[in-house]
């Protein structure tokens, strides 16, 4: 993955921007030291690493405003990073750039039950916005799998998703209002605590940017009260053709389940070993989940197993306890430790149409002979948004290059059934060069014209998202 | 002048290539909103026709001119509906032809249910569009989660076709519900209702519609609020509703379908409203702050909507109340107000200096000739 040479000027100014920002900022909240600012050197694509220049921890919306003027002001690149936990290298650095940490932005500015939102600093992590209003019953409803880390200032930047988002959107769809601080230093507030902002929809811009348009700091966000109760259904079926009409029926039975997860049979027996859930040997493994009361759940449930009788499946297992659920979850929830323990694996996220599910998995299978390479499928089958887990070794020479070429095929096939490349981790860098195979270049333009009016600087996180033979220009105008 | 017509997307870009003055885009032109536009008519209603609708995947694809009742028509024979209600405006700005999806779309028009389900740009998945100087874009697809690229596609809902004209929309639908329960009291106070609403919304029972009319079909107040789903679920909700409501009223449940969908419509779509003179605002508010921002301005009647967030306001002739003083009263809470129909004077809210510019560069790049209905949204468009 090819990163822009660093400038030497940028390097060579390292005092002088050190002694700028000292100005504005506490001793403790400027990293400047070779050795701590490699704590920043990479995100959750640790494929990829090279430290920042420095890293800044602003505390306040001001502070952040105060570094991106200076930065501005010296034509220094800065990266914006929330808790690091991109899988697309988002928060991948630059030698000749400045990190710019959200962890210091962790409090609960306002909490409002009555009219159904929370106000947070955009570095609080996402669990722990439910966290503090989950005393009164109430959630944040977006639950990115690393949810317990991640930050929201990383959800808006890559418009995060999770399990269940078939029934309660995605970030984009549970965000009000920000602060949003652009990259010459300017403090902009966009929406707040009403639905639909004036004006274009700029949240809807922002969200899903990968903090190329500015740094948000602050967020209000929706909150829901939680539901009274939820329950699984686990149905294996021996054909995944199979398994896809069911969810197809499903969809279209007025049922609108929480969560359909899908897993097959690679990625079953590789969680079983690990985690011993009891799951079928079976081809695909379907978790359907609905909520309500347990009267509510039970008629869901009901209609949802009289679709999957309809198509013979091997087994049938409809949890009627908090234990049972438990039991049925540990083995969908387990199944990235799972693919983790035979092997070094990388997790793709393209989503397709549903309908093409059972063509594009016989297709992976086909190509996973081809490349030599094993994969294991676990996905959001409600949205067609999938994860195909991809095993190598990263200690065999070569064998990283393989499984990135894999990847991108199988990304390339998402993208040719009329899906798209990435559902929910962003482009980042991994996907920045197969942006030319979604996208014309008049469609990329125009995207690229919306970051030179947000920062016609190209300074915030300059290298990601576009390809780079696309932005290039653009990028050394900039210089 | 003649009005410009175009059957094919290519055609609308050469025709836009070509356009050498300005430029009034139009759907079905029945949702007049914003101030008017000089210029010679651009009509989508030549590019029609469903292109893809998978009812097992959720998804719909239209051409931007298909009439709207066309595509309700296809949702309905398997189903399914556009969730976000999108409301007629038809009888309230006494306008009369036929909507198109695409129109829909260019005002995000959303109704009673987007308090539930969220806005038209909330079910918009993909867009494919003409900017103004004639380039075909598309952005989004046809698949739920997307995150392939800057988000395009909100960007261009609500943007009343100033950044480029739509020329092909896909939706996510959803299933219909099986039945509408309405629970309905009359009697209660702007505030109260507000706070009985809130009640309702902030509980675990599903909500899909919370409103309040100061006057009711028999001119009383009414508030109301739906549930849908199936029957049992729908009893149940109801019953554990009315509890916890008892200390507002005894809240009584209709389930007369012809009924609660007319009770909805005319919400949906202000009814009470249609045939009063007046100037018509449509608020944007926190629910709570909106009966002291409807009390504040004297002499106007409302219609909440969205458990209080949505105000539609009436402002009678001869009310001494301006476009300053309806925002004035909103300013210190946030929100805003838009002028749906009267006197163009202040359409939409007026913006920060600092969104102000970012919207003035986003029309500035997507339509450097300022041809797309130059100044609909404002002077910054």
């Amino acid at each position: 993955m090819d990163m822009p040479t660093p400038d030497p000027q940028i390097i060579a100014r390292k005092a002088e921007l050190v002694t700028r920002l000292q100005k504005v900022l506490p001793a403790d909240a400027l990293i400047t030291d070779e050795h701590e600012t490699r704590a920043y050197e990479c995100d959750a694509l640790t494929a990829y690493k090279c430290p920042p220049l420095l890293a800044v921890l602003p505390a306040s919306t001001q502070e952040v405003s105060d570094v991106l003027r200076i930065c501005h002001d010296m034509g220094v690149p800065v990266v914006p990073r929330g808790s690091g936990t991109s899988l697309a290298g988002g928060a991948l650095p630059t030698a000749d750039s400045v990190i710019l940490g959200v962890a210091r932005l962790n409090d609960v500015l306002e909490t409002d039950y009555d009219n159904r939102f929370v106000r947070v600093q955009s570095g609080r992590t996402n669990l722990s916005v439910t966290g503090a209003v989950e005393e009164q019953g109430f959630f944040y409803a977006p639950d990115p799998s690393s949810q317990l880390a991640c930050a929201i200032a990383g959800n808006i930047a890559m418009n995060s998703g999770g399990a269940h988002c078939l029934k309660y959107g995605v970030t984009t769809n549970n965000l009000m209002g920000v602060t949003m601080v652009l990259m010459d230093g300017t403090i902009t507030q966009i929406g707040g605590a009403y639905l639909d902002a004036e004006g274009y929809d700029l949240l809807g811009l922002i969200c899903g940017s990968e903090g190329q348009l500015g740094v948000v700091t602050e967020a209000t966000l929706r909150i829901l009260r939680k539901p009274e109760g939820a329950r699984p259904v686990l149905i294996g079926f021996d054909d995944i053709v199979v398994a896809g009409a069911c969810v197809a029926d499903i969809i279209k039975a007025g049922v609108l389940p929480v969560a359909i997860e899908f897993m097959d049979r690679p990625c079953i027996r590789a969680t079983e070993a690990f985690a011993g859930a009891g799951y079928p040997d079976c081809e695909a493994l379907l978790i359907v989940e609905v909520e309500g009361s347990d009267a509510e759940i039970d008629e869901q449930l009901e209609t949802i197993v009289t679709i999957a009788r309809s198509h013979n499946p091997v087994e049938l297992r409809e949890s009627k306890s908090a234990e049972e659920s438990a039991k049925i979850w540990l083995g969908r929830k387990s199944a990235f430790g799972a693919m983790g323990q035979i092997n070094d694996y990388m997790c793709l996220d393209g989503t397709i149409p549903v309908s093409q599910l059972p063509y594009v998995l016989k297709r992976i299978g086909e190509m996973s002979q081809q490349y030599g390479l094993d994969v294991g499928n676990v996905f959001h089958a409600g949205d067609g948004n999938m994860h195909p887990l991809i095993l190598f070794d990263a200690n065999k020479p070569g064998d990283l290059e393989l499984c990135e070429a894999f990847g991108a095929d199988i990304l390339r096939l998402c993208v040719e059934v009329g899906g798209c490349l990435t559902g929910e981790h962003g482009v980042g860098i991994e996907k920045r060069d197969l942006m030319n195979d979604q996208y014309d270049p008049g469609d990329l333009e125009i995207q690229m014209a919306v970051k030179d009016v947000f920062d016609p600087k190209w300074l915030l996180n300059p290298a990601k998202v576009f390809p780079l033979a696309a932005s290039d220009t653009r990028r050394i105008a900039a210089e | 002048m003649k009005a410009l017509i175009p059957e094919t997307e290519a055609e609308l870009a050469t025709m836009i290539a070509q356009a050498e003055g300005p430029l009034r885009i139009q759907g079905g032109g029945t949702r007049p909103i914003g101030a008017p536009v000089d210029g010679q008519i651009l009509s989508t209603t030549g590019l029609t026709g469903i292109e893809l609708y998978e009812p097992g995947a959720l998804t719909l694809v239209a051409r931007a001119g298909t009439p709207l009742a066309e595509v309700e028509a296809a949702l309905d024979a398997e189903g399914q509906r556009l969730a976000f209600e999108p409301m007629d405006h038809r009888p309230l700005l006494n306008t009369s032809g036929e909507p198109t999806i695409g129109g829909v779309v260019a005002a995000n028009v959303s109704g009673p249910r987007r308090i539930q389900v969220g806005a038209c740009r909330d079910h918009l998945l993909g867009v494919r569009f003409v900017d103004g100087q004639g380039q075909i874009i598309k952005n989004g697809g046809r698949v739920m989660k997307n995150v392939t690229g800057y988000d395009l596609v909100k960007l261009m809902a609500g943007s009343y076709g100033t950044l480029g004209v739509l020329s092909e929309v896909s939706l996510k639908v959803l299933p219909k519900t099986h039945m509408t329960g309405v629970l309905l009291f009359e009697g209660l106070s702007d505030t109260e209702a507000v706070k009985a609403l809130s009640v309702a919304l902030g509980s675990p029972f599903e909500v899909t519609g919370g409103a309040h009319l100061q006057k009711g079909m028999d001119g009383a107040p009414v508030t109301m609020i739906r549930l849908e789903g199936f029957e049992n679920s729908v009893a149940y909700r109801a019953g554990e509703l009315q509890k916890l409501l008892a200390g507002f009223g005894d809240f009584m449940l209709e389930t007369d379908p012809d009924r609660t969908r007319a009770g909805w419509r005319y919400v949906r779509d202000v009814a009470p409203f249609q045939t009063r003179s007046g100037d018509v605002w449509r608020l944007s508010v926190k629910p709570s702050d909106a009966p002291g921002i409807v009390a504040a301005l004297s002499g106007a009647e409302a219609i909440y909507d969205w458990g209080g967030g949505l105000i539609w306001l009436l402002v009678p002739e001869g009310s001494e109340l301006t476009a300053a003083t309806i925002r004035a009263a909103i300013g210190g809470t946030g929100g805003h107000a838009t002028l749906i129909r009267g006197n163009p004077a202040e359409v939409f809210q007026p913006l920060s200096p600092a969104v102000a510019a970012l919207q003035r560069g986003l029309r500035q790049k997507f339509d450097p000739r300022r041809i797309l209905n130059p100044g609909l949204m404002g002077a910054d468009t």
